[in-house]
């Protein structure tokens, strides 16, 4: 019993950066842009929220701010594909480079040349509700108000119509562009709030190796999900639940397996579930256009 | 030409916006950009030193480069790079044979379990639809794992370190290594400042390899019918199938080619530079930045090759800022994510061109 509350606690532990940031790619791409920079806004996101959470020593208001830097990285994703038809998989690229750079850059110039931020004191930290971070519960949140944006208010239909038909959407007097904008934007404000989950809340500092590849995994988990934000959520959880089954496996006594190949359980597993359940593709049809 | 004047321009922004957001912090640009160029070029050692960082960018640029034209988004370069050094280490170490069958043997041999990797990536697209983006990210974790698994087996290992054995000497690329240090070699040197400076790095081979692979893709793509199959499957894979090609074959077979690329690229790293892979706790960004290379070159073999030198400079002389002005070097990826926004809109870079012209016909009427 104990083992399986062990399980479960990291599994959310592992899933809760992952769902914010999965919820963003859904807000944007649901609205017909591709945001492969993900990865960069939660990274900026991720320092942001430390930064933030050490100099007022309120991590709220750190995680708040995390978020809104990933908006104000995304808007420039914004600007480029919106406005200036860009192509969307490379200016999300650039901001893959500009939200690393940016990042450690900032954390060099205000914490004298380090690249990590020092580590945030335990009783400034998110608190615990039940055993859990506060922040598990509002992902939990997120994508049930993400979820119901989109089924039953007029602005989730109007950001499907703009990612599905946007030039039916227009002669409809959808105002489609700005819906984008609203989509990209609330994508980087989520993924920002993700990475500060990560930074200040399961672990208590920055460092350049913190973001390695979350950003895509989340990614995966949106298409896996198939741009829905529950199947996103769920996808999120099965990728930290196979995270959790290596942290678990590998602190068993009696088991020798190498932990080189444990860790490579969760992205094995992905992978095979990707060749076994990938259906139809049910990606918005105007995405990228 | 229209797609280099704009990478020229965007580089232009770029190193600009980088100068201005050095400038915001309180270091003074102009001070940053002699840094910069005393750094990449005032001594025959930093060029040796550049050729050598520029090495890997090319050829990993190359295959992202190459899998674009055939329309598929190649992020696994990172997975194939690790996949081609651990074989070239591998294989280095239990071979040896004469030099003349040795390095050939472990470079093919590798370049072969990289195109596998790839292939795999290519095969999972055209067989079961999932996306090439997302198999290659789990791809790059996995052979991430695999290659330190293997690193830690007993033989392999090099006793109580985190590396692998070295390679043997017979599989080395590194240019005139043995006569360098030899006595005849180091008398020479001293005489010839210029070539000491400039052979103290491990100069080698690979750069007049990547050069070989730079035409033989210029070549496959535009004066062949496979590359005109492989460019016209990544216009529009529903015209290219009408047409009778094999769409799925011809993607499987790029990432074959861009997995074999990026996984020379790795090989060549380990039999000239590093002669040996370590314990890596995440990924070194070869790939990564070969995704950069391949933009800022608009995809093109020469363009590629040129950008590859570009990256290759404002990485190794970017280093120096860091000891010399006490700037943070991770301006160079702000440069790079500058760059690479701009080039995502060549439209505003028409913005001038289009006022030019509405000036003349309204001058006209």
């Amino acid at each position: 019993m104990n083992d399986l509350i062990i399980i479960f606690t990291t599994t959310l532990m592992y899933s809760t950066p992952l769902i914010f940031v999965s919820l963003g790619g859904v807000m944007s791409e649901k609205s017909g842009i591709i945001n492969i920079g993900l990865e960069g806004m939660m990274t900026l996101g991720a320092f942001v929220a430390s930064w933030i959470a050490l100099t007022t020593g309120n991590p709220w208001l750190g995680f708040l701010s995390g978020g809104f830097a990933g908006l104000l990285l995304a808007s420039l994703h914004a600007l480029a594909s919106i406005y200036w038809g860009a192509n969307q998989v490379v200016s999300g690229m650039a901001m893959n480079f500009l939200g690393g750079g940016i990042s450690i850059f900032l954390c060099r110039i205000f914490f004298e040349g380090a690249s990590m931020t020092p580590p945030l004191d335990l009783a400034l930290k998110i608190p615990l509700i039940f055993n859990q971070y506060a922040t598990v519960y509002l992902s939990f949140i997120t994508t049930l108000i993400i979820w119901f944006i989109f089924k039953f208010t007029k602005l989730g239909l109007r950001i499907i119509s703009a990612g599905e038909h946007p030039k039916a959407a227009i002669s409809a007097g959808v105002k489609v562009n700005f819906y984008r904008t609203f989509g990209v934007l609330a994508s980087g404000f989520l993924a920002g709030l993700g990475g500060g989950s990560l930074s200040i809340v399961i672990v208590s500092n920055f460092r350049p190796t913190l973001i390695s590849g979350q950003g895509f995994i989340a990614l995966a988990a949106l298409i896996f999900g198939k741009w829905n934000p529950v199947g996103s959520m769920l996808a999120c959880l099965f990728f930290g639940f196979s995270q959790a089954l290596v942290v678990y496996i590998g602190g068993l006594e009696n088991v020798q397996i190498s932990s080189q190949l444990l860790s490579a359980l969760p992205y094995v597993l992905t992978l095979v579930v990707l060749v076994s359940f990938m259906g139809k593709s049910t990606a918005p049809s105007a995405l990228g256009q | 030409m229209k797609n280099f004047l704009v990478s020229l321009l965007s580089i232009f922004l770029g190193l600009l916006l980088g100068g201005l957001v050095l400038k915001l912090s309180g270091i003074n640009p102009l001070d940053a950009y002699t840094v910069m160029i005393e750094g990449a070029f005032s001594q025959p050692n930093y060029i040796s030193y550049i050729i050598i960082r520029s090495t890997p960018l090319i050829l990993t640029g190359l295959s992202v480069a190459f899998a674009f034209k055939t329309g598929l988004f190649n992020i696994g370069t990172e997975g194939q790079f690790i996949v081609g050094a651990l074989t070239a280490t591998f294989l280095g170490f239990y071979f040896n044979f004469n030099p003349w069958l040795q390095i050939p043997v472990v470079m093919i041999l590798s370049c072969f379990a990289s195109s596998l990797y790839g292939g795999l990536a290519g095969y999972l697209k055209a067989r079961f639809g999932v996306h090439e983006v997302l198999s290659t990210i789990m791809l790059n974790w996995l052979a991430l794992y695999l290659s330190n698994f293997f690193v830690f087996i007993e033989g392999f290992r090099r006793p109580d370190t985190e590396t692998t054995e070295f390679i043997n000497q017979s599989a080395s690329i590194t240019l005139l290594e043995n006569w360098k240090v030899s006595e005849s070699g180091m008398a020479w040197l001293e005489n010839h400042t210029f070539w000491k400076s400039f052979l103290r790095p491990p100069f080698n081979a690979g750069i007049f390899i990547a050069l070989i692979m730079v035409f033989l893709i210029w070549f496959i793509l535009e004066k062949t019918t496979f590359g005109f199959k492989l460019k016209a499957t990544g216009f529009s894979q529903l015209a290219s199938r009408y047409a009778g090609i094999n769409t799925n074959l011809k993607m499987t077979q790029a990432m074959m080619i861009s997995g074999a690329l990026s996984g020379l690229a790795g090989a060549l790293h380990v039999m000239g530079v590093s002669k040996n892979v370590a314990v890596l706790a995440a990924h070194e960004g070869y790939g990564f930045d070969g995704i950069a290379v391949a933009l800022i070159g608009s995809n093109h073999p020469v363009g590629v090759l040129l950008s590859g030198f570009f990256l290759g400079t404002l990485k190794y002389s970017g280093q120096k800022l860091q000891s010399a002005l006490e700037a943070p070097s991770e301006v160079i990826s702000i440069m790079i994510g500058v760059i690479i926004f701009f080039i995502a809109i060549p439209s505003i870079f028409n913005w001038p061109l289009k006022i030019l012209s509405r000036i003349k016909k309204e001058s006209k009427q």
